[in-house]
């Protein structure tokens, strides 16, 4: 029971891990690159615009798919090496 | 054959289709009715949840605010898919282990207190009525211009289409219609644009059109179309926003309010495991950003488009003569959608943007005015044409608009009548109900709720459009942060839930009252609806967002103050979060 509680626990932690990284790359590429940082970035040029633009309508929308399945795939993985996968 | 015989042909074969599967797809237990079994294939309810979510907003609407709005209008992109994100990872796993029938099951189990799921019924009831009135006038709009049928008329068939498959199917009569509706709205958004895309960039992929060459001058797309707005007194289209943080807020508002919408987390609950709910929140977001990286694209070149066939010579030149313009112009007179009023009486349709900024430009060309009014929602339904497509593209679209309409109507619906069944009959009228008495009460429910909703779609409150922040706000400050910290903290008890929801609710009610009316009531706002009178420059519609800090802080520091929930619930709150069922014992 004590070995299970433990493992859990680490199960919990590492899933609270992955889900700050992906939420950091969802704020960085939406908030940051799409809003906050576009002036920084319009020295980049995509298609007569610059690089915030693309972010703002296309970049980030990419990013998210991506971020949802690596997280799914990463979490389901976890799920099996913890032992605490649906049978 | 006429276009009215050709949108008739796939408008009916489209509902012909709906009620097909209808009759295939009937439920027999509430098991069935409210989760569709739970055996749903996650790539199917990805499907299903893109039809779900896209609604009459998403396909009529978006491109044209966007096509108005230019970068600026980007919030609503980000907005309605960076929702799936949060919901991949922070709600749909763990309510899909969960393991029960409704949002407010959740929210009432895990707060252990009827006080709380009866709020969570009420903030769902608010936030689901409001926006299925939009899906209702949609598709009336759709009606009365594609099928020349009364609004009311067309309202009256919708609602029999709808009412055969979620009375007889429930969430399983919806989720396979659903599917069925997303291919139709789908190929009926990207095939106009994909021909507008190769008309003016050569490109036959849109969102690779939109950042290519426009042809016909050798400039990148965007960059023409900056030049075209400027000479025309408009802000550039890809011009920066100088008040961002209201910018983020907004972008968070439907962010959060996504991932809080009832009926789109319910769809989770029909997968068979924890891992499918992972799974299909990807999926969704796939299908959902094929209409959303194209949407952008319809944007930019339907502005382009329409400003070309205005000014064919440069915007620099002269604009076209009334009697010279073309027949889609003219169709859409017919529905007061466009509007010509020949300001300085030259005949020519001047199309500009009228401000003092530019008014000594517009004086020296001889202009009295912008005289040609647009409104926003025609751009995707003229689309095809104004590209020159033939009839059955045509077709096409009224049949794709109509399944964006009924497909999210019909998710919101079944949210309703399981909250009323399911949370208000059983959880707390008459918890000993037999399945065969729920079911019934179910289809009950679904019915009533069909005959408001047509109602309220015949008669709209005459601001629709303001109560769909309402319910944007309402689900990102009431019922996120509640399922959020019900799966996230083990600290938050009872006390601080309640709190917290209503603390974020009232905030968020208030302040867009505030500023747009009480009760939405015109002329009863207590400040104008303007920038300079906004706290900090937040938008009524930006204030979900803070509605949900406001909730989460009050959540926190009421528990704080208040005792630890009891060990049960605890115990709760450790069995939702790890996949395998027999980790700990849920006390049933």
């Amino acid at each position: 029971m004590v070995e299970h509680k433990k493992n859990a626990a680490a199960y919990w932690k590492a899933n609270l891990k992955l889900i700050w990284i992906s939420l950091a790359i969802w704020a960085l590429v939406s908030y940051g690159f799409g809003i906050l940082l576009r002036p920084l970035l319009s020295g980049i040029p995509v298609g007569g615009t610059d690089l915030g633009f693309w972010f703002a309508q296309q970049g980030s929308i990419l990013t998210f798919i991506g971020l949802i399945f690596f997280y799914a795939w990463r979490m389901n993985k976890l799920d099996k090496e913890f032992g605490l996968d649906e049978e | 054959m006429s276009q009215f015989a050709i949108n008739l042909i796939f408008v009916g074969a489209s509902f012909a289709l709906y009620i097909g599967i209808a009759i295939w797809a009937r439920a027999g237990s509430t098991k069935e009715f409210y989760v569709a079994g739970g055996g749903v294939n996650p790539i199917t309810n990805g499907m299903a949840t893109a039809a779900d979510w896209m609604s009459a907003a998403s396909f009529i609407s978006m491109a044209g605010l966007i096509a108005a709005g230019g970068y600026a209008y980007s919030s609503f992109l980000m907005g309605w898919t960076g929702g799936y994100v949060l919901l991949a990872m922070l709600l749909a796993p763990y309510l899909r282990k969960f393991g029960k029938f409704t949002v407010p099951d959740f929210i009432g189990d895990r707060f252990y207190s009827t006080g709380a799921r009866l709020v969570a019924v009420a903030c769902l009831i608010i936030a689901s009525v409001t926006y299925v009135i939009g899906q209702m006038t949609g598709a009336g709009v759709a009606f009365s211009r594609f099928l020349e049928v009364e609004n009311d008329t067309g309202l009256m068939i919708a609602a029999v289409v709808v009412f055969m498959y979620a009375v007889m199917g429930g969430m399983k009569g919806i989720t396979y219609t659903q599917v069925a509706q997303y291919v139709v709205l789908i190929i009926a958004y990207t095939i106009p644009a994909v021909f507008i895309s190769l008309q003016l960039t050569g490109n036959p992929i849109p969102p690779l059109g939109l950042f290519s060459t426009h042809t016909e001058s050798g400039m990148p797309l965007l960059q023409k179309l900056d030049e075209v707005v400027r000479e025309l007194g408009f802000q550039d289209y890809t011009a920066d926003v100088s008040n961002k943080l209201n910018m983020v807020l907004f972008t968070l508002s439907l962010m959060i309010g996504t991932a809080g919408l009832p009926h789109v987390i319910i769809r989770f609950f029909t997968v068979p495991k924890v891992a499918d709910a992972r799974w299909s929140a990807g999926w969704a977001l796939v299908f959902i950003a094929l209409l959303y990286l194209t949407a952008p694209a319809v944007a930019s070149m339907a502005r382009l488009n329409l400003l070309t066939t205005i000014y064919p010579a440069g915007p620099t030149a002269e604009a076209i003569h009334y009697d010279e313009r073309p027949d889609w112009i003219r169709t859409w007179e017919n529905t007061g959608l466009i509007r010509f009023n020949d300001k300085n009486g030259d005949g020519r349709i001047q199309l500009y943007n009228d401000v003092p900024a530019f008014q000594e430009t517009a004086e020296a060309r001889g202009w009295a005015g912008n005289e040609l009014t647009v409104n926003n929602d025609i751009l995707v339904l003229a689309n095809p044409e104004i590209a020159n497509l033939p009839g059955w593209v045509i077709g096409l679209i009224a049949a794709g608009g109509l399944a964006a309409a009924l497909s999210t109507a019909a998710g919101l619906l079944l949210a309703i009548s399981s909250a009323v069944s399911h949370d208000l009959i059983k959880g707390s009228i008459n918890p000993n109900i037999s399945d065969k008495g729920e079911l019934l009460a179910a289809r009950i429910s679904m019915g009533v709720a069909i005959v408001v909703a047509t109602w309220l779609g015949m008669n709209p409150p005459g601001f629709a459009a303001q109560v769909v922040a309402l319910a944007f706000g309402i689900a990102a400050a009431s019922i996120f942060p509640a399922l959020m910290m019900g799966i996230f903290s083990k600290r938050v008890n009872s006390k601080g839930a309640i709190a917290g929801m209503l603390a974020g609710l009232i905030s968020t009610v208030v302040y867009i009252f505030l500023y747009l009316g009480w009760f939405f009531i015109p002329g009863t706002a207590t400040f104008a609806n303007v920038e300079a009178n906004w706290l900090f420059g937040i938008s009524p519609l930006s204030f979900g967002a803070v509605g949900a800090m406001i909730n989460f802080a009050v959540a926190f520091a009421v528990s704080a103050m208040t005792e630890e929930p009891p060990q049960e619930i605890q115990d709760l709150v450790e069995s939702v979060r790890f996949p395998r069922g027999a980790g700990v014992a849920t006390g049933h």
